[in-house]
């Protein structure tokens, strides 16, 4: 039985590998092709972009040497190739490698993200305990509230905080500047539509749990309101809210091209958005790549956070008897 | 420690462990009108008092102000509530706080969802101690493993780490009485504690009860089952429409219950009734058509000669079939097994045959995981057997492939327990009729296409579906969650019927339902069965309800059927040891 168990888990793990590898692959390969789609030509964004003067002595040297002279699919071969060895290649427009180049991007937005997360799971707690049990007025107020912040669009949330705050207030930084006051208006930005999402569903179970006979159960037993929340309700809450953390981080680092690009701030997103301003397919792949691999082990750990705070175990589909 | 061991602590009892006078308990607009109107009883230290009713009868809503707990919205008033000696009219929050779970405990029913699922039984039940007593974490955990073991919890070490769906039926349903238990408060409150258990848990839930009274608490339990209360219950109180209609000792009510109500409900009860006897008045059967069953026999001489109706309803899709005019359904060597989570095997049906005699009905007996549903599955060809066959009509069903089964679908209907999951949430009860008489594969078409008269027949025929189940045309454009369990249930068997089906499954068709609900429902079934010529597989794990239903029985274990034979032969003379025991559990009106 405990030989069965170990290579059950044996199984998932190589399952979840195989799984990871197949989203890498396509992931390089949309991003590949999509990025040839873009009209022009490689080369000349290599010496410069469309607006230089070159000689079409010098476009065949740069094709020759990078290859672009080949069919599509070989270079599309070529570029898996190096991709499967670590090489993500040279940056066409910044004449370096665009290893160090991202990974030294990385961690600017992970910050960001990382922080907007948190902050939105703060906000949604906070929303969604006040307004449940509260009655009809509060559920409506909170659930209001929620849509509102889910449909808000970041391009105008953070312009409308940098009107208000440091326009007409002047109190926080309207682009992003070392100490953490510039980071406020960036975090903000991204948290809010998200926390929307994670009330809405927040919410909704824990008026669920609420209603539960197990929460019938601590009361009778003397339970205060505050010991039924903590020690029952907002578990079972929080649960569909783990869960959809892993797209939510995804969500976010989309969020991040647009916000570090408004508010001027160092990151993935901003060097994402100049490499295709520029047709630097390298970044962009590089970009794409590394964004793909902290999406998958974000899965994992919200896999793993999810096990953790529902420690029950997964039932598979064939259910026998009644 | 043995299981022997005392459930109570020795701590002081008062002798009259509730007062309730004139307990009124309103909800919504003061104007309304009150869910409970003027109740009054006494439990004394050592007593159980049952107090019984269907369901909007107010006996939840009497056992919950009990504990302060009738709901935020809920206007309580009484003359008098005394707990424990103490008054607890107008108690603060805190106040009550610091009383539940010390001078009362609350059991309620299904033990999977009163237990927090993602907490181990062993904080469940120290959450009592830790809120009330200043004992420390080992004393803690030493209480509650006294207490495990004192309600039979086998092991209590093995299983105080473990959470409420990792344990039986049993043992969460002791589990939760332990947790009432553990500060070994003067009064229990169990609401319906046994409902939805299998007949040999629910026996054993109640011996349990049976020794927390003997030790001196006192229990007020509440049913719609007077067959479950008549073993415990020393004093039953019958309410109705938030009333008390009837009061008195258990043999009292039981042997001679004068109010109607209590009539009704003594005689909703299956167990030793004969098959075919009327379980509810025929007004209550098809309120909405009452011609239709004004005159016939209440109870036909012998079930197995029925008389066809003089003037059927419907015409049937063959010939009205006389009992063993041939086979409806046969099963021969059926095998099932699934995979569990972690590669384990499980044996869901193992060599399953019986035989449906046309016009009659088989019912399949057996516990929680003895395989009944798959083999309900399995006969509607719904799951692919292992091995094995299922014969529909002395012709070949489950080993046609599903493009030639689909033709001969009609012929089969399914009714199923949980009714309200198996409805379109969005779908209103005609839509579901509807849909149920022109078919899936038209219901997607364009309604404009069907001729007005085409339509025409479909409303004719909804309209008939409803009249044979006995719902009013008036909850044609209501939807299902907004019927009573009942009404869905009739709905439920009107789709089952629209295909004018030969062969009826039903899984555990009225187990969701009271008794006196369950009463209507199977006289309904025993009604269409007559007037339709229908075979019916009646599954369930009640074996008060297949004793009178069935004209034959198969008793399922394990995956296997371990007796089979008539209902008189199994159920007067059991072969098999299993049968034996199941039969000792059922609860009887004593």
């Amino acid at each position: 039985m405990a030989d069965q168990l170990t290579r059950a888990r044996l199984g998932g793990l190589g399952r979840r590998l195989a799984g990871a590898v197949f989203v890498l692959w396509a992931v390089a390969t949309v991003t590949f092709f999509a990025v040839r789609m873009i009209p022009g030509d490689p080369a000349e964004a290599i010496l410069g972009g469309p607006g230089s003067q070159t000689s079409p002595e010098a476009l065949a040297a740069v094709r020759a040497e990078y290859g672009l002279d080949q069919p599509l699919l070989l270079q599309y071969l070529h570029q898996l190739g190096r991709l499967a060895t670590g090489d993500l290649g040279q940056s066409y427009a910044l004449n370096m490698d665009v290893g160090p180049l991202v990974v030294s991007q990385l961690g600017g937005t992970l910050v960001l993200a990382l922080l907007s997360l948190t902050v939105a799971w703060l906000i949604a707690l906070l929303l969604a305990t006040w307004s449940t049990g509260r009655g009809r007025l509060a559920r409506q107020i909170g659930s209001g509230l929620e849509i509102v912040a889910a449909a808000l669009p970041h391009f105008w949330l953070a312009t409308t905080l940098i009107v208000v705050f440091s326009i007409w207030w002047g109190v926080l930084p309207p682009i992003s500047t070392a100490d953490a006051r510039g980071l406020v208006l960036p975090v903000v930005t991204l948290a809010i539509p998200l926390a929307g999402f994670l009330g809405q569903v927040m919410r909704e179970s824990l008026t669920a749990a609420l209603e539960s006979p197990f929460v019938l159960s601590a009361r009778a037993r003397g339970e205060s309101e505050r010991g039924v929340l903590w020690r029952h309700a907002l578990r079972h809450a929080a649960l569909p809210a783990i869960g959809l953390s892993g797209w939510a981080f995804g969500s976010l680092i989309s969020g991040a091209v647009v916000v570090e690009t408004i508010f001027a701030r160092p990151g993935l997103g901003r060097t994402l958005l100049n490499a295709v301003t520029v047709r630097d397919v390298p970044v962009v792949i590089g970009v794409v790549m590394i964004v793909a691999l902290v999406y998958i082990l974000m899965t994992v750990l919200t896999d793993l956070a999810s096990r953790l705070a529902d420690p029950r175990p997964t039932t598979s589909g064939t259910g026998a008897g009644a | 420690m043995t299981p022997a061991d005392q459930l109570t602590t020795g701590r002081p009892r008062p002798e009259v462990a509730l007062t309730v006078q004139n307990l009124r308990v309103g909800f919504g607009a003061p104007s309304a009108e009150d869910a409970v109107r003027g109740v009054s009883f006494e439990v004394r230290a050592g007593e159980c008092l049952a107090i019984v009713g269907e369901s909007g009868s107010g006996k939840s809503v009497t056992a919950r102000s009990i504990l302060g707990l009738a709901g935020a919205g809920a206007r309580v008033r009484a003359d008098e509530l005394t707990l424990a000696g103490e008054s607890v009219l107008g108690l603060t929050e805190p106040a009550w706080r610091r009383r539940r779970g010390r001078d009362v405990g609350l059991v309620l029913q299904d033990a999977l969802a009163s237990l927090d699922p993602l907490r181990p039984i062993h904080r469940e039940i120290g959450d009592s101690l830790r809120l009330h007593t200043r004992l420390d974490a080992t004393e803690r955990s030493r209480r509650v493993l006294e207490v495990l073991d004192a309600v039979g919890l086998p092991d209590p070490h093995l299983y105080a780490g473990r959470r409420s769906g990792e344990l039986s039926g049993g043992q969460r349903q002791r589990a939760l009485i332990a947790a009432a238990l553990v500060l070994d408060p003067p009064l229990l409150v169990a609401d319906e504690p046994t409902t939805a258990l299998d007949v040999t848990v629910q026996a054993q839930v109640l011996t349990l009860l049976q020794r927390v009274r003997s030790e001196g608490t006192a229990i007020v339990l509440i049913s719609h089952d007077l067959a479950v209360v008549s073993r415990i219950a020393d004093r039953i109180v019958v309410m109705h429409d938030g009333r008390i209609v009837e009061t008195g000792t258990t043999a009292e009510v039981l042997g001679n219950g004068r109010h109607s109500e209590t009539r009704r409900m003594l005689a909703a009860v299956p167990v030793d009734k004969p098959r075919g006897a009327r379980l509810a008045p025929a007004t209550e059967t098809r309120p909405a058509g009452p011609a239709l069953v004004a005159d016939r026999p209440a109870v036909p001489a012998d079930p197995r000669n029925r008389a066809t109706p003089a003037v059927p309803l419907v015409a049937p899709a063959a010939p009205p079939a006389t009992p063993g005019a041939g086979l409806a359904l046969e099963a021969v060597g059926l095998s099932k097994t699934f995979r569990g989570p972690h590669g384990t095997i499980h044996q869901a049906v193992d060599n399953v045959s019986f035989r449906l005699q046309r016009g009659s009905t088989l019912g399949i007996v057996g516990e929680s995981g003895s395989g009944k549903t798959t083999t309900a599955r399995l006969a509607l060809a719904l799951t692919a057997a292992d091995a094995g066959e299922v014969r529909l009509l002395n012709e070949p069903w489950s080993t046609l492939p599903e493009r030639d089964r689909r033709a001969r679908r009609p012929l089969m209907g399914a009714v199923y327990q949980d009714v309200l999951a198996s409805f379109d949430p969005r779908l209103n009860v005609r839509e579901i009729l509807q849909q149920a008489v022109t078919g899936p594969a038209s219901a997607g078409r364009a309604r404009g296409r069907r001729s007005s008269a085409a339509r025409r027949g479909e409303a004719a025929r909804v309209g008939s579906l409803l009249d044979e189940v006995g719902l009013a045309s008036g909850l044609l454009e209501r939807r299902p969650a907004d019927l009573s369990g009942g009404q869905r249930q009739r709905v439920g068997i009107a789709r089952a019927l629209a295909s004018r089906p030969q062969v009826l499954i039903c899984d555990e068709p009225v187990s969701a339902l009271d008794v006196s609900v369950q009463a209507q429902v199977l006289d309904l079934l025993d009604e269409l069965q007559r007037e339709l010529s229908l075979s019916l597989l009646f599954i369930s794990h009640d074996l008060g309800v297949i004793q009178h239903v069935s004209d034959e029985v198969a008793v399922m274990h394990d995956g296997r059927i371990v007796e089979t034979g008539t209902a008189a032969e199994v159920f007067t003379a059991p072969a098999h040891p299993y049968t034996r025991a199941l039969l000792a559990a059922v609860p009887r009106l004593i």
